[in-house]
């Protein structure tokens, strides 16, 4: 895979594509991100991307991200500046100035928001991310592992309400973050981990925003010559074609502020006679057989994918009936450490399996 | 209640008679240029066929393709203005930021933001700004603007401030035509407000049609009311449709599988609609097509109507049969209508799948001797194609392992066999005309969408709410009360948000009053 080392215009496409199979069924439509780093890339040009290793040891880093409900994204859209105000917030609390943006979350619609941000204050935006895919909360971060506080954080809304967080951990950060989106009206623009480039050297995962143009371009090439996309994901990107088949049921109900449920899928073609369960909250987080066997778990990622189009499906958009590709890519072997497993394994979303990697199961 | 139905489809316009469940005719001819002339025509011919006095027809229901035709070609669109009520949020992507510029030009491209808006749990994010709207509105009206659009954000949960805006610009455009995005869509404003120009941009082209029907049907002594369907194979009356004509662009394909479900007595089934160049593959429900997932482009706009789920392969009765032994090709090229003359069967020089059929003596067409010395190992090799892009395409769109059937209609569904793998193949009565049979059997529907807050209610308090306000819609439009059921119902916890606040999604149908 050949690193990305600017973003033009003619790839937000592949981004927004690879963006949503790396939100593993959550984190929302990249679409508006997408349209936003679409709109600033052509009034200042193509957004550089850099390594992390070619960050100076005392640059400074942000992350920026949305948090709160993307579907009330799609109906409320920002009115633009909120990202780069919590920005210059953080900015004015450092006391000085940021010298690259960082994608938090390679996932869903956290996957464009940065580009935009980054194309309308020109800095360059680092090829890694704190996930890999997405997650449902913030501490949920690679930076957590590595003891990275994500405060001071800022939150900013379309009002020009601008907020400053400091907690005594990362989760304590999520809880009070969490509250403050829904009085933001469901969702906030929020700045926050602000690293130096020797602490992100350690602290993020690599490559990633080159992964998710690579996927995109991949789905988008093999649908073009009307073949299915699995056989060259898992070819190039190390991953699994789990399943193939329909959704034969999606049952699902509410706890504790997340969507939750179990997806049924019968299988087709080679997969005929058997099958299998997805469980869910927001992302897909376990694939199992009838039986109750473990395919997949999260850390590692499982993502839906239209059979005939490789689209990526959202655990929200999901219904009786759909034909899909149930797809598995090993997680960051950062997340596989026992800190790691703590902060996302299957224990702690509730599921009673051990975590072990994809391709041993 | 005795009734005609009918389909201006691209090449034919069909029409059925019906009195109660039972069919007294059904013709086609072919569509004109102006539409109406064809409407008349087969309507006449009808008539004449089944006997039935004009004076005894209760209604005409009519299916039509012309309003999303005039969208895909980009003509009869006029010139629109956008206001979206939205400010301070929003501004980051205006109105038809995502469109081609094609149709940004036909509709004029022309918008305006203004203070306002809604927060997902009904606070208001701006108050109205009344001589902000009155300055819009004066712009509009020196543009020469004569059609407005107006969105807000998260109207589908409170509409007042469109409809506040509305007033406030009657006040100096007395003469505009509305379109109110709460009226049209769903949640997701782009494509909300994307429904809402578009059909704003319609609103010239259904005066005249909704005119030029009135007409049609004046002419050929017809004095009942006639009422035109919809997405989901619900009717509109003619004021409805007037103002709302996005709501029919879906109607083709929902026609023809309500139809096949009518015409066979199926109301789970996998329906093939075979045609001259294409077959369309659709899954029914309980009666009623299932449902896109995804976003529909309309014409390159993007939009969130509910769309029946079809796969459609380039497959036909005029498809070209070509090469020969491994290298033979069946499709993806057509004769298309020329199949009249093209065609070996009809004295053309073409084999085409529909002499395929009749050289194997399973369909009845055509001048069968002049496909005499065609190679026997040839044309079963071209059948056994030909069964398997059907068969692949039923078994995407099978829906359970229950042996459901195989619904074959329009012209080309000479091609279907009489099974395909485990299913039985119906070619009912009148398959030819099945979408103008779908348009005549059309049911009245009332739909809710929006966010319900379940903080002081319960999940079922909530779509009680739902389901009472989904029928109270139904019966102004025109339902008989008793006759009322749910069609469909569902709800979405909304992701990463506490206060369990839910997406309550929510149909239900009647019969026609009368």
């Amino acid at each position: 895979m050949k690193p990305i080392k600017q973003i033009e215009l003619g790839d937000m496409g592949h981004i927004a594509l690879g963006g949503a199979f790396l939100g593993t069924g959550g984190g929302g439509d990249p679409y508006i991100g997408k349209l936003m780093a679409e709109q600033a890339i052509r009034a200042t040009g193509p957004v550089p991307v850099i390594d992390v290793d070619d960050l100076d040891d005392d640059a400074l880093v942000v992350p920026v991200a949305m948090m709160g409900a993307p579907t009330v994204m799609l109906e409320k859209l920002p009115r633009g500046d909120e990202a780069i105000s919590a920005l210059r917030a953080l900015e004015a609390v450092l006391g000085r100035k940021a010298d690259a943006i960082f994608t938090i979350e390679a996932g869903g619609l956290n996957s464009t928001i940065p580009i935009a941000v980054a194309a309308a204050t020109g800095l360059p935006i680092v090829d890694g991310d704190g996930m890999g895919r997405a997650f449902p909360e913030l501490q949920m971060v690679s930076m957590t592992m590595a003891g990275v506080s994500a405060c001071p954080m800022t939150m900013a809304d379309e009002k020009g309400n601008a907020i400053t967080l400091n907690t005594v951990d990362n989760l304590s950060t999520e809880k009070f973050a969490r509250s403050i989106t829904v009085e933001m009206g469901g969702a906030g623009l929020i700045a926050l981990y602000p690293m130096t480039g020797a602490e992100a050297k350690k602290a993020t995962l690599r490559g990633s925003m080159s992964l998710i143009h690579n996927i995109g371009k991949i789905v988008e090439e093999e649908q073009a010559a009307n073949r299915n996309c699995a056989d060259r994901l898992a070819r190039e990107l190390n991953g699994i074609r789990l399943f193939e088949g329909r959704v034969m049921d999606v049952d699902r109900r509410t706890t504790g502020g997340f969507a939750r449920g179990t997806a049924i899928i019968q299988g087709l073609d080679s997969f005929e006679g058997r099958e299998i369960r997805l469980h869910f909250q927001n992302e897909f987080l376990v694939a199992e057989t009838e039986d109750g066997t473990a395919l997949a778990t999260t850390p590692d990622l499982i993502c839906l994918l239209d059979l005939e189009t490789g689209v990526p499906i959202t655990t929200e958009t999901m219904g009786y009936g759909f034909r899909v590709i149930v797809f598995g890519l090993p997680c960051d072997p950062a997340w596989r450490s026992d800190h790691g497993l703590q902060l996302v394994g299957p224990r702690y979303f509730g599921y009673e399996h051990d975590y072990v990697p994809i391709e041993d199961l | 209640m005795i009734r005609i139905g009918v389909d201006v489809g691209g090449t034919n316009t069909d029409a059925v008679m019906m009195d109660g469940d039972k069919i007294l005719a059904g013709v086609k001819s072919p569509t004109t240029e102006d539409v109406m002339g064809g409407v008349a025509e087969s309507i006449t011919k009808v008539l004449d066929q089944s006997g039935v006095p004009a004076a005894q027809v209760a209604a005409v229901m009519i299916g039509t393709t012309h309003f999303v035709n005039a969208v895909v070609e980009r003509q009869h669109m006029v010139r629109t203005a956008a206001v979206r009520l939205c400010l301070p949020a929003a501004q980051c992507l205006p109105p038809m930021v995502d469109w081609p510029d094609d149709i940004r030009e036909a509709v004029g491209g022309k918008f305006w933001l203004a203070k306002g808006g809604h927060e997902f749990d009904g606070r208001e994010i701006n108050a109205l700004d009344m001589t902000e709207l009155d300055g819009i509105a004066a712009e509009i009206g020196a543009a020469g603007i004569n059609t407005i659009a107006i969105s807000s954000i998260f109207s589908p949960v409170n509409d007042a401030m469109e409809r506040q805006a509305m007033a406030q610009f009657k006040k100096r455009l007395p003469d505009a035509n509305f379109t109110l995005s709460s009226e049209i869509g769903r949640l997701g404003i782009l494509e909300r407000e994307n429904a809402a120009i578009m059909n704003a941009s319609l609103r010239a082209l259904s005066a005249k049609t909704v005119q030029a029907f009135t007409k049609a049907l004046a002419q050929v002594g017809l004095t009942c009311p006639y009422y035109i369907t919809q997405n989901d194979g619900t009717l509109m009356n003619r004021d409805f449709v007037q103002a709302y004509p996005v709501l029919t662009f879906a109607s083709g394909p929902t026609n023809s599988m309500r139809g096949a479900s009518f015409l066979s007595g199926e109301s789970d089934a996998i329906v093939v609609d075979i045609g001259g160049t294409t077959t369309d593959v659709g899954a029914l429900v309980k009666g009623f097509p299932r449902q896109a997932s995804t976003t529909v482009d309309v014409g390159g706009v993007r939009t969130n109507f509910r769309m029946p789920d079809v796969y459609s392969i380039a497959l036909g009765g005029g498809t070209i049969v070509a090469g020969e032994g491994d290298s033979m090709t069946v499709g993806p090229r057509s004769v298309g209508y020329r199949i009249l003359q093209d065609a070996l069967v009809f004295g053309g020089d073409t084999l085409t799948t529909t002499d395929v059929v009749s050289a194997l003596g399973l369909a009845d067409v055509g001048d069968t001797s002049k496909l005499a010395g065609l190679d026997k190992a040839h044309l079963e090799n071209a059948k056994a194609r030909i069964d398997e892009m059907v068969h692949n395409a039923v078994e995407r769109m099978r829906v359970s392992p229950d042996p459901i059937p195989i619904l074959a209609v329009g012209g080309g569904s000479i091609l279907m066999p009489d099974t395909m793998g485990d299913l039985n193949v119906i070619r009912p009565e009148y398959y030819s005309v099945a979408n103008a049979v779908g348009a005549a059997i059309g049911q009245i529907s009332g739909e809710v969408d929006r966010i319900f807050s379940l903080e002081k209610t319960t999940r079922e308090e909530a779509l009680a709410e739902a389901r009472t306000e989904a029928t109270q819609k139904a019966i102004t439009a025109g339902a008989h009360p008793d006759s009322i059921e749910l069609l469909d119902q569902e709800d979405v916890p909304l992701a990463y948000l506490p206060g369990g606040a839910t997406r309550i999604r929510l149909k239900v149908v009647g019969s026609m009053n009368g």
